[in-house]
């Protein structure tokens, strides 16, 4: 295809992601350097029989004067970026410095904001990822044995968990685990105690999360896998029965290195989605014991004061975060295509 | 694997059986749970004396005259303006789509038969722009669209949602076209067609699986959003997951769960019958990206 009728062919596409992706994220890097102006305070001095007085008001038309001249608020550089909402320098420092030894250091860093958002992000991401892949896999190899009739079926009523809104899914979940609920109170049953109640207690709420978050992604893993068994080399199985080999020996021995490069990929993907995690914190309302770092953009930009220099800072550093995530994917893209273009 | 289900030990078969049924319990149960739930009233659904209430309804008896209730459906849709939601949640998934798939088909196609070295960073940008938190781009459209007065509008969200979609629909519609055969193209443009004509003329008509498979992908991303859709909407013109989500804010008063309730399980419903339909597109929509890579 010649260059020119590519050109008009990718138009569309590559403007509305230039537009809409690529210079949001541009425009993010540059909000988070600047922040709001101050307010312009006029101090005038009222004098009245009875003594003087220093009054402060705001000059409305200064500020106004101010905003429109410089859009983007005062330039402050990586101010934002250090402040204890977000990277918490100084705190640290201080932390550092108080803490007698690393568990003391540990616990006061929890209570800085940004890096509990941090910390429960990355819990969620490399807890759920490794969960969904193993039980993703169990269930594909048990469908894989059922009789064909039954697969369908199963398989329509697996892809659920999987096809609904995050936010919908965890309100489902969040209103039986409530004290009031079915399994809010099979729990409190089983444990003999009429007043547990998973929202109280931050351990029960990231395992009440992370539990949603494999029930959410294992359907994915399972079509996935499910699909590459369907492709497994029959006579490698056969040569692996006739030399002996256990069940167990076959799916560790010819079954898991098949699928290899379908696991690579499930994950990888996986990764990146669940550093995103955001719906479920809102659908379990359990922004008290556990926030992520999308959660933590949002509290920022809802509500009646938008920070939008705040937001704009933590997505930075939310986006930084995910490059890390994404490298490997793009290194094995990369090999992908050299691998391609050699043949 | 495949052909030795008649071959596995009894116990094997019975501990299958038993994992099957429990991951259809854990994966089926909620949804109907829910469901029956939703006729009910609070007392019941969330009843503190006993969960059989749930089941039976001894207080929808007693207050409604019936097991079963439509009162949370009347709530949710007549009282709270359930319905104005569905209405722009169609809207903007009708027009996510048909936006999204027509660009998306232009840009792939040309992805697919162009063999430049630039097609490979095009995809990388796109996969890059992929794995971007949607949520993390919000604060870069708030300044400006309050600026320029774009902001509540769903015209507005629509186009954002088709942008953050484009890189997965190029990706998917890419393989997808990398599937059908270069020749019949250059065939036609042999015959004398221009590029375009030949996409018009002989590419369209063979495009439709790729192409439908993509939009299911493309629907469901503009029905679940929320991320964007509570940031850039206004009260009016709301979608049904941040109504939903505002029914969870109004405080947890008598009857108000059982409105979200209700608006959960409407939600639910199409999209039921999307897998029921879609089944196989859907599968072999999730299968195509991991095949391929």
């Amino acid at each position: 295809m010649k260059h020119k009728t590519f050109f008009w062919f990718f138009l569309p596409t590559a403007s509305a992601m230039l537009l809409f992706i690529a210079l949001p994220i541009f425009s993010i890097v540059i909000q988070s350097l600047f922040t709001p102006h101050d307010a312009v305070i006029i101090v005038t001095e009222n004098c009245d029989p009875f003594g003087c007085k220093q009054e402060t008001t705001i000059d409305q038309e200064a500020t106004r004067d101010l905003k429109k001249s410089e859009p983007l608020g005062k330039f402050v550089g990586l101010e934002i970026y250090k402040d204890r909402g977000h990277l918490a320098v100084n705190e640290i420092k201080e932390i550092w410095v108080e803490s007698n030894n690393f568990a003391e250091f540990r616990n006061n860093i929890g209570n800085l904001p940004f890096y509990r958002a941090m910390a429960f992000t990355l819990t969620f991401t490399f807890t759920v990822t490794p969960l969904m892949l193993v039980f993703g896999f169990i269930i594909a190899l048990a469908v894989n044995s059922l009789h064909q009739n039954l697969k369908g079926l199963t398989i329509f009523f697996s892809l659920l968990p999987m096809i609904v809104s995050p936010l919908i899914g965890s309100l489902v979940l969040f209103w039986m685990i409530d004290s009031r609920g079915i399994i809010g109170e099979a729990l409190q049953y089983v444990f003999e105690d009429p007043d547990l109640s998973l929202k109280a207690s931050t351990g029960l709420t990231w395992v009440m999360l992370i539990v949603y978050g494999v029930w959410h992604a294992a359907p994915f893993s399972f079509v996935v896998f499910y699909a590459g068994l369907q492709t497994l080399p029959m006579d490698t199985i056969e040569s692996a029965k006739i030399d002996g080999a256990s069940r167990l020996q076959q799916v560790w021995y010819v079954v898991i290195p098949h699928l290899m490069p379908l696991i690579t990929f499930v994950a990888l993907m996986q990764l990146m989605d669940n550093f995103r995690v955001f719906e479920p914190i809102v659908g379990f309302s359990a922004e008290a014991h556990a926030q992520s770092l999308s959660w933590f953009i949002f509290n920022d930009l809802g509500g009646e004061t938008r920070l939008l220099s705040s937001a704009a800072t933590s997505s930075v550093l939310t986006i930084i975060g995910v490059s890390i995530l994404l490298f490997p994917v793009l290194i094995r893209t990369w090999c992908d295509f050299n691998e391609k273009s050699a043949k | 694997m495949i052909n030795h289900s008649l071959k596995l030990p009894i116990s094997l078969k019975v501990s299958i059986s038993i994992f099957i049924v429990f991951w259809l319990i854990i994966a089926a149960f909620p949804f109907i749970w829910t469901l029956w739930g939703s006729f009910k009233i609070e007392a019941d659904f969330f009843s503190k004396a006993d969960w059989m209430n749930a089941l039976f309804a001894p207080r929808t008896i007693a207050e409604k005259g019936g097991a079963f209730t439509g009162d949370g459906y009347y709530g949710a849709w007549v009282q709270e303006n359930f319905w104005q939601a569905v209405i722009n949640t169609t809207l903007v998934c009708f027009f996510v789509v048909g936006t999204s798939l027509t660009i998306g088909t232009l840009g792939g196609y040309a992805l697919s038969r162009s063999s430049y070295k630039y097609t490979f960073w095009l995809l990388i940008t796109a996969l890059i722009f992929r794995a971007m938190p949607p949520i993390t781009l919000v604060a870069g459209y708030l300044l400006p669209f309050y600026e320029w007065n774009l902001w509540g509008h769903l015209a507005t969200t629509v186009i954002v949602l088709v942008a953050i979609n484009q890189p997965f629909t190029l990706w998917m519609l890419h393989s997808f076209f990398q599937k059908i055969p270069k020749e019949l193209d250059e065939s036609a443009k042999v015959d004398g067609c221009t590029q375009f004509q030949a996409f018009r003329h002989v590419i369209i008509p063979v495009m439709w699986p790729g192409v439908i498979t993509t939009g299911l992908f493309s629907f469901l991303l503009a029905y679940n959003d929320f991320a964007i859709t509570s940031m850039l909407l206004s009260q009016n013109n709301q979608t049904m997951m941040p109504k939903i989500a505002s029914f969870m804010g109004t405080t947890q008063t008598e009857g108000n769960v059982m409105f979200a309730v209700a608006a959960v399980v409407s939600t639910t419903a199409p999209l039921f019958i999307m897998v029921m339909f879609f089944q196989r597109q859907i599968v072999s929509g999730l299968t195509a990206g991991a095949v391929k890579g």
